[in-house]
């Protein structure tokens, strides 16, 4: 009897639930979502999708899986700039974000169910090192006629096109990955004397020893080489790389450079530096956020998007949650220099879905997002910078009103260095990668750890 | 058990019993071969192809290659032991804890008795995801609690990063799924303890045993069914502790909570250069589940006997 | 019964003492969860642990509904408004734990039923598959599963996760223990009143083994609520997201918002828990209806 009242409440309730939907359906507005005032502006047009649009292309609907790339993981900024298109087209899009925590297994396991999206943005070195590469993606070369090869920067063609001169990404905007300090604890400490604020760069000397007023002014980790997983690996890697001036691949990009004697160094002194811990605890993402609650004073995961919006928390421009200034700096380079940036490049791809009306509907997207009138909303949406310079006739160099991207631009995007992503075995040497840092952070011996995981690295590079 | 001899039924009547006995059998068949069954027969024989989720690569059948693979995979091995590790803490912890719970409560008057139940129990229902977004935060290297109040009452010096650390990792996994393992135990222990038979305990008291002879020579003998049940149960939750390696630590840090569990699914979809090889991430589910299945049939013999 | 002595008056307090420490350890997460939905920001981002939040703020609810909107429903193709996809979360969370419940319910108490009392051939051998079955983790079975329900077209629907569920042999073997209980004179009488087999399972089985069901039901839809894998796996849009799974995601999204996933978490536990206290009793006593016959 009791057991029946549990099962009749029970389905009581979802059935409430539905009428209570269905009931809202006439005289609900539906709380319409407004912007929570994101730090960018998204696409101005963004005019109801009314009816009467040009025809569709081949599909009425395109599904499209975003990554968190700058602005572009805000639902609000999306949808402004997916309703223009509907408006333009008539093809809806259906958008779902991911994580780069759990992403990655998201896509795989859609490609093996055979219900993998339509587009997807993301980078080189997933959409053509892995995925185009095993031939899950659609060819996007016939888009790229030569006004677009003119247009586009070749820095950040090249990696969206295989060796065989498939290109599986259409590139959308790019940044330089930085890293960022606290200055306001800088300065309480008195390591601000070790930066150079105009050029923003420093010597590796000068990082130790700002690491050390700091250590010993708070007393507490102040730096985190996070190894947790792979987001955000890039920051590490050029971390290592620059402190001593050690290479991540050969210079064609066919085996890895982890054992140079400068790297051994970098990881060896970052290990023994009391204040910079490498915390398994922590991946990219993570140490932002620490970094952002004033626990790190410095964070090795940044770029424009976080220094426009740190911790995509919305609590204002270069600030952390207290207030305390955030400067973004090159990493330490041992003559002060400005250092090798790891560069991002995003773009779109198209899942070979064999259908072509969806993929012509698709390749619309792409054209309408990456190379049209609207590119500039889209690159801008991000808080990353334009692939090209222009846009069908739009001129893209100043399309932001932001000091800061400007800024941002002439002192980070130069020093852009060397786009070793493209190299074969790329996803299996990311889980190397920080499978060593894991490992030379529990004690065990450097150069053994980095000759281990290099060679298996390798192995995945041949 | 109804026994009715077999040998005075006739033809007829065991017709009837088949069909009847298929019949309602049927239902429950068609979702248990379909998606339990079925799959595992389709597990088996990817397992023996080198199979792949890429359209590149055109499958063939290797054999055992997949199984002589895995025994020389450092991870898959040490995933091997965290599973049994985490089977052999747990489950008898599980036990060992909740009959402690459950004796030292079920004489306690009934609000108070309900009460500890219900707190004991509510972990179960706060939902796997939500207690382990709870628990990462506790377990937060710098700014989590856990670290907070051990530190400010001086039993530590300087905090531990419990899930960043290889020796911490496992026992934290383990811990929180002790925690949401024994409120059904103890429901269990409660109830169990309250139906022993009176008669038998006075009259071992009568006969000069101490309390604990009592407990272990009397009760403990009584309740062995529950305690085989809740073996069982605990045995299942054991290895449901996928979500909290995925959300708390993805098998690191230097796969210190690997599982075979999440080894499969890290295979089959993490983004690595042997993604999606569901030939391999079969044949680790085959070993895993020939492990389980000797277990199983280990548990159900020992019920046997008592 | 009635030892007074000193040692064993002593060992009663301690743990009394022991047992109240645990208990607040228990509640702890719990208490975090709440305390923490609640917070302002600066209380989750401080440094140090604030044990009581400053002020009660809603905001971290408002930035968990303004984070992801999806139709509150959907039906056969009808989309309902637009709304915080956390509310879509819960309700397709319901959907599938109840659908699951039910489902698993109904077919264990006949399957049970029919194990028990009825001696068709391969019984044992049936029986026997599904005792090593029960204990089979799904990921080992990830991948079969997963074509299995792209090619019934099931792939991205709750019923991918729900029939999965269904299939798992543990409420069969509940079902079964508990129908040996059925006392065979009763099933007798009812054969030679002439009864068919259907009404003498609903009118004489079911009625008696009803507690057994309830323990059943109690079980199936706390697992299907916690079943975050098969979740995982199988839903792949945001709107088909359960809420452990929309939680989940958020967190992966971002993991330091802790305001945010504890509203989440909130949202997620609380419907539950208000359940559970209400029928404690029923709770209890089903589970414990469950290990009659162990």
């Amino acid at each position: 009897m009791k057991i029946k009242k549990l099962l009749a409440l029970l389905l009581a309730m979802v059935m409430t639930m539905a009428l209570v939907a269905c009931g809202g359906n006439q005289n609900d507005p539906a709380p319409s979502n407004p912007d929570p005032a994101p730090s960018t502006e998204p696409a101005e047009d963004n005019k109801t999708p009314d009816p009467a649009p040009a025809e569709p292309a081949g599909a009425s609907e395109i599904t499209l899986w975003v990554y968190p790339v700058g602005g572009w993981g805000e639902e609000a900024n999306v949808k402004a700039l997916t309703d223009a298109f509907t408006a333009e087209t008539g093809i809806a899009v259906k958008v779902d974000y991911l994580a780069y925590a759990d992403g990655d297994d998201k896509v795989n396991a859609a490609l093996s169910a055979g219900n993998a999206p339509d587009l997807i943005l993301e980078g080189p070195e997933r959409l053509v090192a892995n995925w185009g590469a095993n031939g899950h993606m659609v060819d996007l070369s016939d888009m790229l006629d030569d006004t677009d090869k003119s247009e586009l920067i070749e820095a950040a063609l090249t990696p969206c096109i295989n060796a065989e001169g498939k290109m599986y990404e259409y590139p959308m905007c790019m940044t330089a990955h930085c890293m960022a300090i606290n200055l306001d604890a800088f300065k309480a400490a008195g390591a601000d004397q070790y930066i150079d604020l105009t050029t923003r760069t420093w010597t590796t000397e000068n990082f130790f020893k700002a690491i050390d007023a700091l250590y010993s002014h708070f007393g507490q980790t102040v730096a985190a080489v996070y190894c947790a997983g792979q987001g955000g690996d890039q920051g590490t890697r050029a971390l290592v790389n620059n402190l001593y001036g050690g290479t991540y691949t050969n210079a064609d990009h066919t085996a890895y450079t982890w054992d140079d004697p400068k790297n051994v160094q970098a990881l060896t002194e970052l290990r023994d530096a009391q204040g910079i811990d490498y915390d398994a605890s922590l991946a990219g993402g993570d140490e932002i956020a620490k970094f952002y609650q004033g626990v790190l004073k410095m964070a090795f995961c940044w770029n424009s998007a976080q220094q426009i919006n740190p911790n995509s928390a919305g609590t204002g421009e270069g600030k952390t949650v207290t207030g305390e200034e955030i400067v973004y700096m090159n990493f330490p380079t041992p003559d002060g220099s400005p250092a090798e940036l790891c560069g991002g490049i995003w773009g779109f791809g198209i899942f070979d879905s064999k259908d072509q009306g969806r993929i012509d509907a698709s390749k619309q997207f792409i054209k309408f997002m990456c190379d049209s009138a609207h590119t500039a909303d889209a690159v801008s949406t991000s808080t990353f910078f334009a692939v090209r310079t222009a846009a069908e006739g739009t001129d893209l160099s100043a399309i932001f009103d932001s000091e800061l991207l400007n800024e941002y631009a002439g002192l980070m995007l130069p020093n852009l260095g060397d786009y070793y992503n493209v190299i074969k075995g790329w996803a299996a040497q990311r889980t190397e990668w920080w499978n060593m840092l894991q490992k030379i952070g529990a004690g065990e011996d450097v150069n053994a750890a980095v000759s281990t995981h290099m060679a298996a690295a390798n192995e995945a590079a041949k | 058990m109804a026994k009715q001899p077999q040998t005075k039924m006739s033809r007829a009547l065991q017709r009837r019993e088949n069909v009847a006995g298929y019949l309602f059998m049927l239902p429950s068949l068609i979702f248990f071969l379909g998606f339990v069954v079925v799959p595992m027969f389709i597990c088996i024989g990817y397992s023996m192809t080198d199979a792949t989720m890429h359209q590149k690569t055109a499958t063939s059948f290797v054999f055992f290659d997949n199984f002589i693979n895995l025994t020389k995979d450092q991870i898959f091995l040490k995933g091997l032991v965290n599973t049994f590790i985490i089977v052999i803490v747990s489950v008898p912890a599980v036990c060992a804890f909740s009959l402690w719970v459950s004796s030292a409560i079920y004489k306690l008057k009934g609000p108070v008795l309900s009460a500890f139940r219900c707190i004991f129990y509510l972990p179960v229902v706060t939902g796997s995801v939500a207690v382990t977004v709870v628990w990462k935060w506790m377990y937060d290297n710098y700014t989590g609690i856990l670290n907070t109040a051990l530190t400010t009452t001086g039993i530590l010096e300087k905090g531990i990063n419990w899930l960043g650390d290889e020796k911490t990792a496992l026992w934290c996994i383990i811990l929180i799924l002790f925690t949401t393992s024994v409120g059904q135990p103890i429901v269990l222990y409660v109830s169990a303890l309250g139906n022993v038979d009176q008669t038998l305990v006075e009259a071992a008291q009568v006969d000069g045993a101490t309390d604990l002879q009592v407990f272990w020579k009397v009760k403990w003998a009584q309740m062995m069914p529950t305690t085989l049940y809740i073996l069982v149960i605990t045995t299942i939750n054991s290895f449901q502790c996928f979500a909290l390696i995925q959300l708390l630590t993805q098998g690191g840090p230097n796969h210190a909570t690997d599982t075979v569990m999440y080894y499969i699914y890290w295979t089959a979809f993490k983004l690595t250069e042997q993604a999606g090889h569901f030939g391999y991430a079969n044949a680790m589910g085959v070993v895993l589940a020939i492990f389980i299945g000797l277990l199983s049939a280990l548990q159900f013999k020992l019920a046997k006997e008592k | 019964m009635k030892t007074t002595n000193p040692r064993s008056r002593a060992y009663k307090i301690f743990s009394i003492i022991v047992l109240v420490i645990l208990a607040i350890l228990f509640l702890f997460p719990l208490y975090w969860i709440l305390t923490g939905a609640f917070k302002p920001a600066q209380d989750i981002y401080n440094q140090e642990p604030v044990w009581w939040p400053t002020e009660w703020v809603a905001t971290n609810f408002q930035n968990l509904f303004k984070k992801r909107t999806a139709p509150l429903f959907s039906f056969f193709g009808l989309d309902g408004p637009v709304a915080p996809a956390a509310f879509r979360w819960l309700i397709n969370s319901v959907f599938m734990a109840v659908m699951a419940m039910v489902l698993t319910c109904l077919t264990a108490a006949m399957a049970g039923y029919a194990l028990a009392k009825k001696r068709f051939a391969g019984r044992v051998i049936l029986f026997s598959l599904i005792v090593c079955a029960m204990a089979l983790p799904k990921q080992v079975i990830l991948i079969p599963l997963l074509k299995e329900m792209s090619i019934l077209g099931l792939n991205d629907t709750l019923w991918a996760v729900i029939f999965p569920t269904v299939g798992w042999p543990f409420g069969v073997f509940l079902m079964k223990q508990f129908s040996e209980g059925i006392p065979g004179e009763i099933l007798e009488a009812t054969r030679i009143d002439g009864a068919s087999e259907a009404k003498t399972f609903v009118t004489v089985v079911l009625p008696m083994v009803k507690p057994g069901i309830g323990a059943l039901a109690i079980f199936t839809f706390i697992n299907a609520w916690n079943d975050y894998f098969m979740q995982l796996v199988m839903l792949a849009s945001g709107e088909k997201y359960t809420i452990s799974l929309g939680i989940a995601t958020l967190q992966a999204e971002t993991s330091i918002d802790n305001g945010l996933l504890m509203a989440g978490a909130a949202l997620a536990s609380i419907p539950i828990i208000t359940i559970f206290l209400l029928f404690q009793k029923y709770f209890t006593q089903g589970i414990t209806m469950g290990a009659v016959k162990g």
